[in-house]
C-alpha cells in the first residue's frame, strides 16, 4: 500500500530469525542439546521464550480486531489468555517439571504407565498443534496481502517454509533464543506505535471513541464491497450493494451498518452484555473464560518449555514471570481496537478487522516517514508472531511425532518429523479458506481445556486416576470439543442455543471431561497404578530434599 | 528402614583384644531422625505416606483457595455486569468501569495472585522440608 519499509522489515525479521536459529545450531551438539536446550536456559530467557511462543497471530492481530468489532465483551480474550498462565502456575507448573515429562504423552506414561493412553494423547497433541498452526499460516497470508499486496498463498508458504527449516535445522535450543527475541520484538512493535498513536489522538483534540451518531469516517474513504449485503444508512433507509461496487464516503460522514459483518454498535460495544431474555451472551462469555483459563495448560507447545527449567521452584518462578510479561503485552491490543474505532472504521464495513493493528499506524499518523516506519514495525511484529508461535507448535508436534510415531527420537527422526508436521498445516492453510483466525484459536483452547486440562489436574492431584478413566475422559470430553470444532468449521450455520453451544463448547465439554474421568476412574479403581505413592512423592516433594 | 544398632558392642574374646572397627559416623547417620524420615519417604512407610499426603493436600488447598479468589474476583464480573448494569455503565476517569477492570486492572491482579501463590507454595515446601529434616520427632 505504498509503504516502502514494510516488505524490507518483514524480510529483516525473517532473516534475523533464521540467523539466530543458525547461531543456536552451532551450539547444539548432542541430541539432548538439540531437544531440550540441555536445561541450561535461565528463567528470564525461558520466560521470554514462553511469552514469545505464546503470543500468536490471535494475540497480536486477532484481539484488537475483535475489540474493534465487538467491544467490551471480548476483553475476556486477553484476560483469559493471561489467566491461563495463573491456572498453569497454580495446578501444573512445579509438579509437571518434577515429573520429568518432556511432552504430554510422556506425562501419561510416567503417571499412568499406559502405552495406549500415550498414543491417544499423541493424537490430541497433533490435532491441537495443527488446529493452532493453520490460523497462524492464514494470518501470515492475510498480513502479507494487507500490507504488501502480495498473494495470500505466498505469505502462508513463506512462513511455513521458514519455520519448518528453522526448527528442523536448529531444534529447541535455537528456538529458545528465537522465541525470547520474538517476545521483545512483539512487545516493542505494539508498544512504540501505541505511544505515537495516543499522542496523535491527543493532538487531534481527543475525538470521542463512541460518538453519539456512531463511528464516523475520519477522512474521505472508498470501500470496495466484497459480498452482497444490505447497508443500513444513518437515516434508517436500506440499500442493497453488490460485490465490486465502490462506496465513497466523505470525511465526517457516519459509518453505515452492513449486514455481512456482525459487529456491535454504540452502547452494545461500550457496555457489557446484560441479563434479561437472552442469556446466550453470558453463557458464551463464561464458556470463553473456561476455555482460555483452563486451555493454556493443555497447549502442547507451552508444556514442552517447562522441561527446560532446572527444577520445580524454577518452573514456578518462570511461570510467574511469563504471567507478568504476557499481561504487559495484553495492555496494548485493547488500545489498538479502541483507536481503530476512530481511525479505521472502514474495517467495520469490509469485516477485515484483523487488519486493524497493521493498518492503524498508517491511518492515524498519515503517510509521513513516522507513520510509514511505525507501520513497518507493526508488520514486522506481526510476522514475528506468526514465526514464533508456528516454531513452538511445530517443535512440539514434531517432538511427539518423532518419539511416538517415527521411532526413538533421534535427531534425524526429529528432522523428518518436522517436515511432515509442517507440510500438513501448510496444505490445509492453502485449501481451507474462510476460517476466522481468533475463532479457530479459541476452539483450540476449548479442545485443550476439555482433554489435557482434566488429565493434568487429576493426574497431579488425585491418586485415584486410572488409565481407563483418563482415556474415557479425553475421548468423551476432548472428542466432544473436537466434534464441535469440526462442525463449526465444516457444518451448516446454526441459530439460537445450538449455535452458542457449538461455537463456545468449553462450558459443557470441560465439566463433561472431568465427570467422565472421575467416574470411570472410580469404577475401574483396581487399575490404579501401584506406584502412585512414589509418583506423588516425586511430583510434589521439593528438590532441596534430594530424595 | 532403620537398621537396628546394638548399643552395647559384644565383648571381644578374652585374651589379646582383637581390633574392632567402630565407625561412629555410620551409626550416627543411620540413627538421626532426618535420615529415618527420608527413608520413610522413599520407602513409603505409613509415616512417609502421611507426610506426602499432607504436603499434597496443603498445596492443593492453597491452589484451590487462590483460584477461588480469581473465580470470584474476575469470574464474578460478567454476572455482576449482567445483573447490575449500572456498575457496567459507571465511569472512572471518564472511562467505563468494565474497560478499566478488564483492560487494565485484571493483569496486575493476576500477577499479584501468582506472586502470592509462589510465596505460599514455597513456604509449604519449606515446612515439609523442616519436618523431614528435623533431627528428632
Amino acid at each position: 500500500m505504498g509503504n516502502a519499509y514494510t516488505v524490507p522489515a518483514i524480510i529483516v525479521v525473517t532473516l534475523v530469525t533464521v540467523a539466530i536459529g543458525f547461531y543456536g545450531l552451532t551450539l547444539a551438539r548432542t541430541t539432548s542439546d538439540f531437544l531440550v536446550a540441555s536445561r541450561m536456559v535461565s528463567p528470564t530467557w525461558n520466560a521470554a521464550a514462553i511469552g514469545g511462543e505464546y503470543l500468536s497471530a490471535a494475540s497480536f492481530l486477532g484481539i484488537a480486531g475483535l475489540i474493534l468489532k465487538y467491544g467490551v465483551d471480548v476483553l475476556w480474550y486477553p484476560v483469559g489468555f493471561a489467566a491461563g498462565y495463573l491456572a498453569l502456575l497454580l495446578f501444573v507448573a512445579a509438579p509437571l517439571r518434577r515429573s520429568g515429562a518432556f511432552t504430554l504423552p510422556d506425562f501419561c506414561e510416567l503417571r499412568l504407565g499406559s502405552r495406549r493412553l500415550r498414543k491417544l494423547a499423541t493424537l490430541f497433541v497433533v490435532f491441537i498443534g495443527w488446529l493452532y498452526l493453520v490460523p497462524q499460516l492464514q494470518g501470515a497470508g492475510l498480513t502479507l496481502t494487507t500490507v504488501a499486496g502480495g498473494p495470500y498463498e505466498l505469505g502462508a508458504l513463506l512462513v511455513a517454509a521458514v519455520v519448518t527449516a528453522n526448527v528442523a535445522l536448529g531444534g529447541m535450543r535455537a528456538v529458545t533464543f528465537v522465541q525470547a527475541f520474538q517476545y521483545w520484538l512483539k512487545l516493542t512493535a505494539l508498544a512504540v506505535p501505541a505511544i505515537f498513536l495516543v499522542l496523535q489522538w491527543q493532538a487531534d483534540a481527543r475525538p470521542p471513541v463512541t460518538p453519539v451518531g456512531g463511528p464516523v469516517f475520519p477522512a474521505a474513504t472508498t470501500v470496495v464491497v466484497e459480498e452482497p449485503a444490505t447497508l443500513t444508512l444513518p437515516d434508517g433507509s436500506f440499500r442493497e450493494v453488490r460485490p465490486g461496487e465502490e462506496l465513497t464516503f466523505a470525511a465526517g460522514e457516519p459509518v453505515p451498518e452492513i449486514s455481512s459483518v456482525d459487529a456491535a454498535g454504540g452502547l452494545d460495544w461500550l457496555l457489557p452484555s446484560m441479563a434479561g431474555d437472552d442469556d446466550r451472551g453470558l453463557f458464551a462469555t463464561y464458556s470463553l473464560i473456561l476455555a482460555t483459563f483452563l486451555g493454556t495448560m493443555g497447549l502442547p507447545h507451552v508444556l514442552v518449555r517447562f522441561y527446560t527449567n532446572p527444577d520445580g521452584a524454577a518452573a514456578r518462578r518462570t511461570t510467574l514471570v511469563v504471567l507478568a510479561l504476557v499481561g504487559a503485552f495484553y495492555l496494548f491490543p485493547t488500545l489498538y481496537g479502541v483507536l481503530g474505532r476512530i481511525y479505521t472504521p472502514q474495517l467495520l464495513l469490509t469485516g477485515r478487522t484483523d487488519a486493524v493493528v497493521v493498518l492503524l499506524p498508517g491511518a492515524a499518523l498519515g503517510d509521513g516517514l513516522t507513520g510509514q516506519l511505525l507501520a513497518a514495525l507493526v508488520a514486522a511484529g506481526a510476522f514475528a508472531a506468526f514465526l514464533s508461535t508456528s516454531s513452538g507448535l511445530l517443535t512440539s508436534v514434531a517432538g511427539v511425532l518423532s518419539t511416538d510415531v517415527l521411532g526413538r527420537g533421534s535427531v534425524r527422526d526429529f528432522r523428518l518429523a518436522t517436515v511432515v508436521a509442517g507440510l500438513v498445516p501448510m496444505v490445509l492453510a492453502l485449501n481451507v479458506s474462510g476460517m476466522d483466525v481468533s475463532q479457530v484459536v479459541g476452539l483450540a483452547f476449548a479442545v485443550a481445556a476439555s482433554s489435557f486440562c482434566p488429565l493434568l489436574v487429576l493426574g497431579i492431584w488425585w491418586r485415584g486416576l486410572t488409565d481407563a478413566g483418563a482415556a474415557a475422559g479425553i475421548l468423551v470430553g476432548g472428542g466432544a470439543a473436537v466434534g464441535a470444532v469440526l462442525f463449526t468449521v465444516t457444518g451448516p450455520e446454526l441459530a439460537g442455543w445450538p449455535a452458542v453451544l457449538i461455537a463456545q463448547p468449553a462450558a459443557w465439554t470441560v465439566p463433561l471431561a472431568f465427570t467422565v474421568m472421575v467416574t470411570v476412574s472410580w469404577a475401574t479403581r483396581r487399575r490404579a497404578p501401584t506406584d502412585v505413592a512414589a509418583t506423588m512423592l516425586r511430583l510434589h516433594a521439593p528438590e532441596t530434599l534430594r530424595l | 528402614m532403620a537398621i537396628p544398632v546394638d548399643p552395647q558392642p559384644k565383648p571381644g574374646p578374652p585374651g589379646p583384644a582383637r581390633r574392632t572397627r567402630v565407625v561412629l559416623a555410620e551409626v550416627a547417620r543411620v540413627g538421626t531422625g532426618a535420615e529415618r524420615t527420608r527413608a520413610e519417604l522413599t520407602e513409603q512407610t505409613q509415616v512417609g505416606e502421611a507426610l506426602v499426603r499432607g504436603l499434597v493436600r496443603a498445596q492443593l488447598a492453597l491452589a484451590l483457595r487462590l483460584s477461588l479468589v480469581v473465580g470470584i474476583g474476575l469470574g464474578g464480573l460478567p454476572l455482576l455486569f449482567a445483573i447490575a448494569p449500572e456498575v457496567g455503565a459507571a465511569k472512572l476517569f471518564g472511562v467505563n468501569l468494565p474497560w478499566l477492570l478488564l483492560g487494565l486492572a485484571a493483569f496486575p491482579f493476576l500477577v499479584a495472585v501468582g506472586w502470592a501463590y509462589v510465596h505460599l507454595a514455597e513456604r509449604n515446601e519449606q515446612d515439609f522440608t523442616d519436618v523431614v529434616q528435623r533431627p528428632e520427632r
